[in-house]
């Protein structure tokens, strides 16, 4: 059972709170009383998207758990710019270790809260797609295959972007980082290499496997919802846009991630035990250029020397993800 | 040694510390803009104001909002041509909102539910003489008594209304509707006198002991253009019909009825004589559909209920049972040119519905005054050139309609008051315009327009029931809710949830929001994000 909007005529399905739901109807993020789990402060870009969808998804696992919650954190952007000593941004039980072993170390404070008897208490680890997809990715492909009881949420920029945007296995084919230059016959990224790590984690057959974007916060509040309503281990990737990365504005984070969606570039699904359940159907279908064209990591397949046929490429892995998942409403429907 | 416990190395949220405001190059600021539809309503109604009550379903106060500027919601509702409904920037998105019919169902509801309007203000002890109890006199009268100004209303016909009921049919505007909202307007204490005619306004305000006289007597005297007819030939003008209709003796027009002008009042005279039993009512125009002043959909109505149009002729000759038309084309300039070609038409009567001219005799002998076109002319005050008397509605030139009326009412009496009081009414600055590039249409979810029931056919032609039917409390609450709020904040929490550094404070329901510059970084997120362009972003000074 996929995501059932609420049904309103004027706003309150696509925004993000409405004066006239019922309270029980609203988003986490609309109430007075969310918990910040991110504070005022912080040392994020303008416009960071993966600070909005920390916050999102931590307030969302904070009012799921009745605010009995660690956070485990991998070593990237978002472990940098919360906490620069002296300060933390954080305003919930947070612990951070290595760049590679936050999905260990969540395991091993699960096992600690076991042991202690204080099972009410959650366990959430997170981390960049460096440290999820590559560096993290023994540590993370090793709980779940022990199913332990922790949600793993991988914010996704797709590049390592703190340390200057070098190439992550989470990077689009075609896309300019440091270390993937737009130079050569093919610039950019190469094709047909890379992980799809909600796939894999869907492999391991664990109880639930989650994509979400900082544009959809209604269906990102219901799946973090989900997710800790269960127990074993869970994952969630959240497409986080980054304006430095990128190479776009400040404000157009949300559009370029509703973008990515609508696109069929960033197909926006959850599967139980490996099998997909529900997907977040696209509302008005947009060509790729639309998504790629605002992006300065994608300007070299545009301009004076352009490259139609790497753009048709990419259109290409828009259309199999929205046949492979059924991301557009069927005519009858 | 650090003074915190164990394994603890930095507080919780300590990174207040760090103001992130100083980033800033630009700050985001809330904003009122002017919604198209109140921009383009005559009347000068808060339409998105009072739309934003209706979608919480407290029609009381929506209906309180809205007759701040116009007394007669049920009478508008039936009878705007709701140039609000044309500017809509939902228009943009899929259809219209229903703002008219949003707009009868609040009156409606109000007759229903017996609503009453607040009482006025202290008495000013100043009195204002109307003349005239139209549309744009029972405005002026409503706005003037509500300010405290003691109002009489001198009217010449034995009813009130003017036009609303001598000019427009019982099938778009049901007499108890009508009379209900005078009525209302009477309870705060206006005087009205029927069957009084004001022949010289000094003396009628030298005699009332009135400190100001608002003049609205309308447009009540049907052109004429000379036909060379035999005796026997009736030709009759479409204001006397419209008039007789409100009598005892309703008008013998025959079987066969031609109406000889393009605009709304032709279409209501010919849909009037179907329904009196003519098997034939032909409307006569000299050009073509696209240049027929009557509105498009009143065309439609009339040709459903079988009326039939003859384009691009003329009359040139009335004869007994028969009339001679000449056909017409259009020229390059797209003006009609004779061409020579005569038909005959079957013919009972004639009617001629060519537009109406303004009674002025009531200011011979009037100082100041300058009369142009037959219409007398005001400054953007409504008043006339002589002290003390403004006029407003069909006698100034302007749009010929209710609704300019009833905002011409309201204007002159803000000016009134004003005057009254020896100053000059200042209006308010109007805000920017929400033009559709302001907002941020994904946010809205797809919903149809609500369709208002209509009559069926046969009844509509045999009988004066009112062709189209108003909304329920359902669909009405629907249709309020598609509003778009363009350029004025409802409180959707976009801005507050899509702000990354949590610089975005809610103050709570009905308090909207404000920003915390300590830390806002200037992303703009939240000025792009706002689905209905309440928010700008202003460059800081650096």
């Amino acid at each position: 059972m996929p995501y059932q909007p609420v049904k309103f005529y004027q706003t309150g399905t696509f925004t993000v709170g409405n004066r006239l739901l019922a309270p029980d109807e609203r988003s986490v993020q609309s109430s007075r009383m969310r918990s910040n789990s991110i504070n005022s402060g912080h040392r994020a870009c303008q416009g960071c998207g993966e600070a909005l969808g920390a916050r999102y998804a931590i307030d969302a696992a904070m009012a799921a758990s009745d605010g009995q919650l660690i956070a485990v954190n991998a070593t990237g952007c978002l472990e940098v710019f919360s906490t620069p000593y002296p300060e933390s941004s954080w305003q919930v039980p947070w612990i951070h270790s290595l760049f590679g072993n936050a999905p260990a170390v969540a395991t091993g404070v699960a096992a600690a809260m076991k042991v202690k008897g204080r099972q009410e208490v959650r366990v959430v680890a997170q981390g960049g797609d460096g440290g999820t997809t590559d560096i993290g990715f023994g540590c993370l492909s090793g709980m779940f295959e022990r199913n332990d009881d922790v949600l793993y949420i991988c914010y996704d920029n797709e590049a390592y972007m703190n340390t200057g945007v070098q190439r992550s296995s989470a990077t689009p084919p075609a896309a300019r980082t440091a270390t993937t230059m737009p130079v050569g016959p093919e610039p950019g990224n190469v094709f047909g290499q890379g992980k799809n790590v909600p796939e894999i984690a869907m492999a391991h057959g664990i109880p639930y496997v989650a994509t979400a974007t900082v544009a959809d916060l209604r269906d990102l509040e219901y799946k973090v919802r989900k997710a800790m309503s269960m127990h074993g281990a869970r994952y969630i990737q959240i497409f986080v846009p980054c304006p430095l990365g990128f190479g776009t504005a400040s404000h157009d984070t949300i559009r370029i991630a509703r973008l990515a969606r609508e696109t069929g570039m960033f197909p926006v699904f959850e599967a139980e035990h490996g099998e997909v359940t529900g997907v977040l159907k696209i509302r008005h279908k947009v060509a790729v250029e639309e998504y790629l064209q605002p992006q300065k990591r994608f300007a070299h397949l545009f301009g004076k020397h352009p490259h139609p046929e790497t753009v048709a490429r990419l259109q290409a892995i828009a259309d199999r993800n929205i046949r492979k998942y059924g991301l557009l409403e069927k005519e009858s429907d | 040694m650090s003074s915190k416990p164990f394994a603890i190395t930095l507080k919780p949220g300590t990174s207040l510390a760090n103001l992130t405001g100083t980033w800033r190059t630009a700050r985001p600021q809330y904003v009122d803009r002017l919604p198209p539809c109140n921009h383009a309503c005559p009347a000068g109604e808060n339409i998105q104001g009072w739309l934003f009550h209706a979608e919480s379903g407290d029609y009381e106060q929506a209906w309180r909002v809205l007759t701040i500027s116009n007394p007669l919601p049920a009478v508008m509702g039936r009878v705007c041509y709701h140039p609000c409904e044309t500017a809509c920037n939902r228009g943009q998105l899929d259809e219209a909102v229903g703002i008219n019919s949003v707009e009868r169902f609040l009156g409606d509801e109000a007759i229903k539910r017996d609503w009453k309007f607040d009482a006025p203000a202290a008495a000013s002890g100043k009195k204002v003489l109307v003349v005239g109890a139209g549309p744009s006199g029972l405005s002026a009268a409503y706005h003037l008594a509500r300010m405290g100004h003691r109002v009489e209303i001198q009217e010449a016909g034995p009813l009130a209304g003017g036009m609303m009921r001598f000019g427009i049919p019982k099938y778009r505007l049901p007499r108890e509707v009508l009379d209900a909202e005078v009525q209302r307007i009477l309870d705060l204490g206006v005087t009205l006198k029927l069957n009084s005619k004001v022949v010289n306004i000094e003396q009628s305000m030298q005699q009332g002991g009135f400190d100001a006289a608002f003049l609205a007597v309308g447009a009540h005297i049907g052109k004429r253009t000379f036909i060379p007819a035999g005796d026997a030939t009736k030709i009759v003008d479409a204001v006397s019909v419209l008039r007789s209709m409100e009598g005892e003796d309703k008008p013998m027009l025959g079987r066969r009825v031609v109406v000889y002008g393009g605009g709304n009042t032709a279409i209501d005279v010919a849909r009037t004589a179907k329904r009196l039993g003519a098997t034939e009512a032909i409307i006569v125009y000299r050009r073509t559909r696209e240049k027929m002043p009557a509105h498009d959909f009143e065309v439609e109505e009339a040709l459903q209920e079988g009326v039939l149009i003859k384009w691009l002729s003329t009359i040139k000759q009335a004869g007994e049972g028969e009339i001679t038309v000449e056909k017409m084309a259009l020229d390059e300039k797209g003006f009609p040119q004779p061409t020579g070609e005569f038909e005959t038409l079957a013919a009972d009567s004639v009617v001629l519905a060519l537009g109406q001219d303004v009674d002025l005799s009531l200011l011979d002998g009037l100082s100041g005054l300058e009369i142009k076109d037959g219409t007398v002319q005001v400054a953007a005050n409504m008043m006339t050139g002589h002290p003390g008397i403004f006029a407003g509605g069909d006698m100034v030139p302007s749009e010929r309609t209710v609704t300019v009326g009833v905002g011409h009412g309201k204007k002159a009496a803000r000016n009134i008051d004003a005057w009254l009081r020896g100053i000059a009414y200042e209006p308010g600055p109007k805000h920017e315009i929400a033009t559709f590039d302001k907002l941020n249409p994904w946010y809205y979810s797809d919903a149809d327009k609500t369709v208002r029931p209509m009559l069926d056919i046969i009844r509509r032609q045999t009988s004066f029931d009112e062709v189209q039917g108003g909304l329920d409390e359902t669909n009405a609450l629907f249709e309020a809710r598609r509003c778009l709020s363009c350029g004025n904040c409802f409180e959707c929490d976009n801005c507050y949830g899509v702000c990354p550094d949590n610089a975005v404070i809610k103050l709570g329901p009905g308090k909207r929001f404000e920003f915390n510059y300590d830390y806002c970084k200037g992303c703009g997120l939240c000025v792009v994000e706002c689905p209905c362009g309440a928010i700008k972003m202003v460059p800081e000074d650096i």
